[in-house]
């Protein structure tokens, strides 16, 4: 199964996510940065929802 | 024709206009990360000295130049704010702090994942780790002095001044790797050139826009929410006619 178009040729899939003895370092500094990612778009909006949530209280609040 | 340049200066239109901004960043922040991984993993080939593991310069350097970019656009938000009084700028420095947070935490982070296989440590006290380290806790301190003081516009002056105070730290981490010996290598892309391969170039450049695309997305949405939660005693937010309102 050939995965690499160029620069050392071909590599089984298995050989990609071994990533030549480096996969703890080279995934867990991608997969971090995606959880990272991932939290921050996840506070933004519950940060939305809750500004809602107050506009909402302050009209209530006027009527 | 007259053009109004501070139309978007104000909350109340700048909350419109950057809620229809936000799609033409993040598609592009979506897709350009795809395509600068896809150059990264599959076209750029092996590093003959490091292996597979320079593979986390793709995250590693956008990260670390979005962390300093960044604290300086916010720096300079700060900075117009205190000036001119502006309410916005100080909207958009708040928004900034969390997400240049982030990313000097992904730089710290992804550097000593690859600071371990290649120099046998996770941290060294080096002058480039050390003020990058300086620069998240700036950005921790600015939020943290914001959220300490309740009335916002006095909150805005008191982290406009340590934002500005702090952003000496940016060019000493620049420049840390020609001033100090350190462990951290020199820049790779430095402007005589480079010695990089082109695949691995385009790779980084890539996925640096891609961060920038990200991070501009992010810091749009954030705002949206800091002008709601600050204006939300105006005429203009109690009129506001949007979904979930």
């Amino acid at each position: 199964m050939g995965v690499r178009i160029e620069g050392g040729g071909a590599v089984s899939i298995a050989e990609f996510f071994n990533m030549g003895g480096y996969a703890f370092y080279v995934w867990g500094s991608y997969g971090v940065t995606v959880l990272v990612f991932v939290v921050e778009i996840l506070m933004v909006k519950h940060k939305r929802k809750s500004a809602l949530q107050q506009v909402r209280l302050m009209r209530e609040a006027g009527e | 024709m007259a053009i109004n340049w501070f139309k978007y200066s104000a909350p109340t239109t700048f909350y419109g206009l950057a809620g229809r901004l936000v799609p033409w960043f993040a598609v592009p922040a979506a897709l350009l990360f795809a395509l600068g991984l896809y150059i990264g993993f599959f076209v750029a080939p092996v590093d003959a000295v490091q292996g597979e593991a320079y593979r986390i310069i793709f995250i590693h350097v956008p990260a670390s130049i979005l962390s300093m970019f960044l604290y300086l656009i916010m720096a300079g938000y700060a900075a117009l704010g205190l000036i001119f009084n502006t309410r916005l700028s100080s909207m958009m420095a708040t928004a900034l702090a969390p997400t240049g947070a982030l990313f000097a935490f992904i730089s710290l982070w992804t550097g000593a994942l690859w600071g371990k296989p290649m120099w046998g440590a996770w941290w060294v006290w080096d002058a480039r780790l050390t003020s990058e380290l300086i620069l998240l806790f700036l950005y921790f301190g600015f939020i943290a002095l914001h959220a300490s003081i309740d009335d916002a516009r006095r909150a805005d002056r008191a982290a406009a001044l340590l934002a500005i105070v702090g952003s000496v730290n940016v060019p000493i981490i620049y420049f840390s790797v020609k001033w100090w010996n350190t462990l951290h290598q020199g820049s790779t892309i430095k402007f005589t050139g480079t010695s990089m391969h082109v695949a691995m170039q385009q790779a980084m450049f890539v996925t640096l826009l891609a961060c920038w695309m990200y991070a501009v997305a992010v810091t749009l949405l954030r705002v949206r929410s800091i002008i709601l939660e600050r204006e939300r005693n105006t005429q203009w937010v109690s009129e506001l006619k949007e979904a979930g309102l």
